[in-house]
């Protein structure tokens, strides 16, 4: 069932979707939260296609935002908001609505979102492109639980961690991060079995992928040995090799599907870790709701702490150029001033403990900032 | 060692566990269970990335196979039933600890290679000299492997290494035998490492049935006689015993389904809250139920034991039960039973437990009904109430997995009349990694040495002490019932919930 509304509002859709429900005889299922994808229309299908596969296993309403880019100025200055609402076999488990935002009201896509979010449900927004610099204080992002960004999908994925880090909010994550979750897995399984110290370990993977450097840092915050990042052709994460005092461990995938682990004293094994698609990945995303510390923890240990990424002064040289060209549109300046000026106060705290470990950097890891000195963790509002 | 893992840490939640170094041998590995659920659930976990690099699954059997025959017979069952989409790359991992050991169960040169097989797995694979030993054999072989098992020295663990035992119902066919039973497996393997599956427990909505009571508080105030009427507990199948004569024939719906499978879900149900969600804790409640269970004093009027007559069952023309192959025309045996109990504690005292299992009925369906007190007083009069019922939540066990609540509501429309309505929760449909079947979190149990989800031997016990006073009851007294294939029961089931004012729900 399928209803097309041209130049609609808020309330026509949620009208819209109690006319689809009826007509197609079933009631509303029970759906566990909103799902707000936001995205522009050359990614759209793929990522209503990623939403509602997951959405099998985590029944949920979708709402995908579609801002349009107007060509001419006059059509800017205009404003419309197009609706398409989708109940039924097409719309996966739950109701789909897809938003598509016209001129001004693009710039204010949290009116339309507000009065469709579910009662009572989380919500969880999920940019797969072009996600904003400081998510939770985006005007979608501050009606979130959670807040899924892409740091894969950015132009400069190393400056996206930077500014991620520098800006984390609890209940923010990264698919770049649930993209290693079975590369954590098993190298702490592969930990499990061995006994001896942890000298240094090198992390190897293609060049703009951020999920290397997450793994690394991940490696550097929990092991408090030096992890060096290597650039390789790919596929994704080639490999991960763990000086020990007992010999080497390492993970390696050439082909992006099958693995060897080899352990010191032990037969090489293979192991299966294949490229997950996106909805396995957004699947795992909304398996856990709280916030996510280790990967916090992991964040803030600070890209530029890795040895073999940029060093601090080039990134200094490269900061002093106008403004980097982060692929973010640009929040408006207009947005709402109260909202991240609750934020600001703990963001500017991450930015600047994160300042002082880079800073400190070659001081050893001693100098790794430890809990108490990054910003609390600030309880969710509403 | 895990303890002190650098890598783990339990706020680090998306990490799952992945079961330690080990490997698996299949006893019986050529039967239906092996090929339709722990193939495929072996491989299902290897692609869910629980299994542990290096995992080893050995198959025991008569037949005469080498290694490749059974990896592809393996690989054939695994794309047939296997839950998730078949990769390559998956298959690959697994097959490299493929094994097979030809022999039958008093070969002892079957068993020295197999021993042989292990060794070289833990040389080439890395398993570390862990094993565990998953019996899917006839109950009467049990002894004979177990035995050979310590003869061999496969049972001995050393150097921190374990080795455990699984086994499947039935465990025995009396409180005497199932003794006996314990007796022989307790005899090599430790107590703590035998598993005995109850794959009911494996499943999600069944440890749902804990979540919900104990994570909410909406539930538990009324979970108690003062406001729970009864509680029906239903499984129900549509097929009939198929080519199983010889196991079941003798057996019977009683011991194969209510001492197990029933008895449980009715633990869980009825049991007071653990202290803790650890195994001992959940354990420790679920005696006390079984414990204080207490059986009508006339046996006669409050059980009721049926046969499938000949009928039609969802457009197919069915056999009854004593025209099936191989099964005596005067047979005895129950394919039908349904009993009430009471749980004799403060909590339920004077609210029934009607339990009931069959083959052959309307439909394939496992749930649990608490079916509530109907409303002190009424202000509507007595033609809106009509068609009100009463209250009910309902686990749907399978199929559909959910939850149910029946409530009465006003008709639109009319002045006012209320009716019965359903407000249903469903698990999402499988995907990606959703709902894993039961066999998969077990056997990822087995291996983890978790066992919280295994019945243990004095669950057992209580629930043969149950049941085995029924048994002989209906061994002495009449015959089965017949009921027509396809229909919910015999009418003597009926009358017995009629008795007391009361009805089977129609689920």
């Amino acid at each position: 069932m399928k209803i097309d509304l041209t130049d609609t509002t808020a309330s026509k859709i949620n009208k819209g979707l109690v006319q689809a429900r009826r007509a197609i005889g079933t009631p509303a299922v029970g759906m566990v939260l909103t799902l707000v994808v936001v995205t522009d229309e050359e990614n759209a299908y793929d990522a209503l296609k990623a939403a509602s596969d997951a959405s099998r296993e985590h029944p949920s309403r979708k709402l995908v935002v579609i801002k349009r880019v107007s060509r001419s100025p006059r059509d800017r200055t205009q404003s419309r908001l197009d609706a398409e609402v989708r109940v039924g076999t097409d719309a996966g488990s739950g109701e789909t609505v897809v938003l598509r935002l016209y001129g001004e009201v693009s710039d204010h896509a949290q009116s339309v979102v507000l009065p469709l979010l579910l009662p009572d449900a989380p919500v969880v927004v999920w940019w797969s492109v072009d996600a904003p610099r400081d998510p939770s204080s985006d005007p979608l992002g501050a009606l979130s639980q959670r807040r899924v960004t892409d740091s894969y999908a950015a132009e400069k994925p190393v400056d996206e961690l930077r500014s991620r880090a520098e800006s984390y909010e609890p209940g923010d994550t990264d698919l770049a991060w649930a993209r290693i979750t079975p590369w954590r897995s098993m190298l702490a399984a592969a930990l499990d079995q061995v006994d001896s110290e942890i000298v240094s370990v090198e992390v190897a993977g293609e060049e703009s992928n951020p999920s290397v450097e997450l793994l690394a840092m991940w490696l550097a915050d929990r092991l408090h040995v030096h992890v060096r990042r290597a650039i390789s052709a790919g596929p994704g994460l080639t490999q991960v090799r763990l000086e020990t005092s007992g010999g080497p461990i390492t993970l390696h995938r050439s082909d992006g599907a099958m693995a060897t682990l080899a352990l010191p004293g032990q037969p090489d094994r293979a192991v299966a870790l294949k490229r997950r698609e996106t909805s396995e990945l957004l699947a795992e995303e909304l398996r856990r709701l709280d916030p996510d510390d280790t990967y916090a923890s992991a964040l803030r240990f600070g890209v530029d702490r890795l040895g073999g990424i940029q060093s601090a002064a080039e990134r200094a040289e490269a900061a002093a150029q106008p403004v980097p060209a982060l692929p973010v549109r640009a929040v408006p300046e207009a947005a709402p001033a109260s909202a991240p000026a609750s934020t600001s106060a703990s963001a500017s705290a991450g930015a600047s403990a994160s300042a002082s470990a880079s800073a400190s950097a070659d001081q050893g890891d001693s100098d790794r900032p430890t809990p108490a000195k990054m910003p609390p963790v600030k309880k969710q509002e509403g | 060692m895990s303890s002190s893992n650098p890598l783990r840490d339990p706020a680090d939640r998306r990490l799952p566990r992945i079961a330690g170094p080990s490997g698996l041998v299949i006893f019986g590995v050529t039967g239906d269970l092996s090929r339709k659920k722990l193939m495929p659930a072996v491989y299902d976990l290897a692609n869910r990335g629980l299994l542990p690099p290096g995992f080893s699954l050995v198959g025991f059997a008569r037949r005469e196979w080498q290694h490749e025959d059974f990896a592809q017979e393996v690989h054939d069952a695994v794309k047939e039933h296997s839950r998730t989409p078949f990769r390559e790359e998956v298959w690959q991992q697994l097959v490299q600890g493929m094994r097979f050991v030809q022999g039958t169960f008093d070969d002892d040169d079957a068993f020295e290679r197999l021993r042989d097989t292990i060794d070289e797995l833990d040389k080439a694979q890395g398993t570390g000299g862990n094993f565990a030993f998953y019996l899917s054999v006839p109950p009467r072989s049990f002894p004979v492997v177990i035995q050979q098992l310590k003869k061999h020295g496969l049972a001995d663990q050393d150097k921190g290494s374990w080795r455990r035992a699984v086994i499947e119902k039935p465990f025995g066919h009396d409180l005497k035998s199932a003794e006996d039973l314990n007796r022989v497996v307790h005899e090599v393997f430790a107590a703590d490492q035998v598993f005995r599956i109850d794959h009911y427990l494996g499943k999600e909505t069944v440890q749902n049935i804990l979540a919900l009571r104990f994570a909410n508080t909406m539930f538990e105030p009324i979970w108690n006689r003062s406001f729970v009427d009864h509680v029906q507990i239903t499984m129900a199948e549509d097929i009939g015993i198929g080519g199983r004569a010889g196991y079941y024939d003798g057996i019977g719906a009683a011991r194969d389904v209510i001492q197990n499978h029933l008895l449980q879900l009715m633990a869980l149900t009825a049991m007071e809250e653990p202290s803790s969600f650890s195994a001992d804790a959940l354990a420790a409640e679920k005696e006390k139920v079984l414990g204080a269970v207490r059986l009508p004093k006339d046996l006669g009027k409050n059980t009721v034991r049926g046969q499938y007559a000949e009928g039609w069952q969802g457009g197919e023309k069915a056999v009854g039960y004593l025209q099936e192959d191989g099964i005596d025309p005067k047979s005895k045996t129950d394919t039908y039973a349904a009993i009430k109990v009471e749980v004799d504690n403060r909590r339920w005292a004077g609210v029934p437990f009607y339990l009931r299992t069959g083959k052959r009925l309307g439909r394939r369906v496992t749930e649990i009904a608490v079916v509530f007190q109907r409303a002190p007083h009424s202000p509507f009069d007595h033609t809106a109430t009509e068609e009100l019922g009463q209250n009910a939540i309902v686990f749907r066990v399978q199929p559909d997995e959910g939850v149910t609540v029946r409530f009465g509501s006003k008709v639109p429309g009319t002045s006012m009349e209320i009716r019965d309505v359903s407000m249903d929760f469903a698990y999402g449909e499988s995907f990606t990694e959703s709902s894993p079947e039961a066999y998969e979190r077990l056997i990822l149990d087995v291996l983890l040495g978790d066992s919280n989800l295994f019945p243990r031997t004095e669950e057992v016990e209580l629930s043969w002490k149950i049941l085995d006073p029924i048994e002989r009851y209906w061994d002495k007294h009449g015959k089965p019932a017949q009921y027509q294939s396809g229909t919910w029961g015999p009418v003597e089931a009926d009358e017995m919930l009629a008795r007391e004012g009361r009805s089977w729900r129609r689920p």
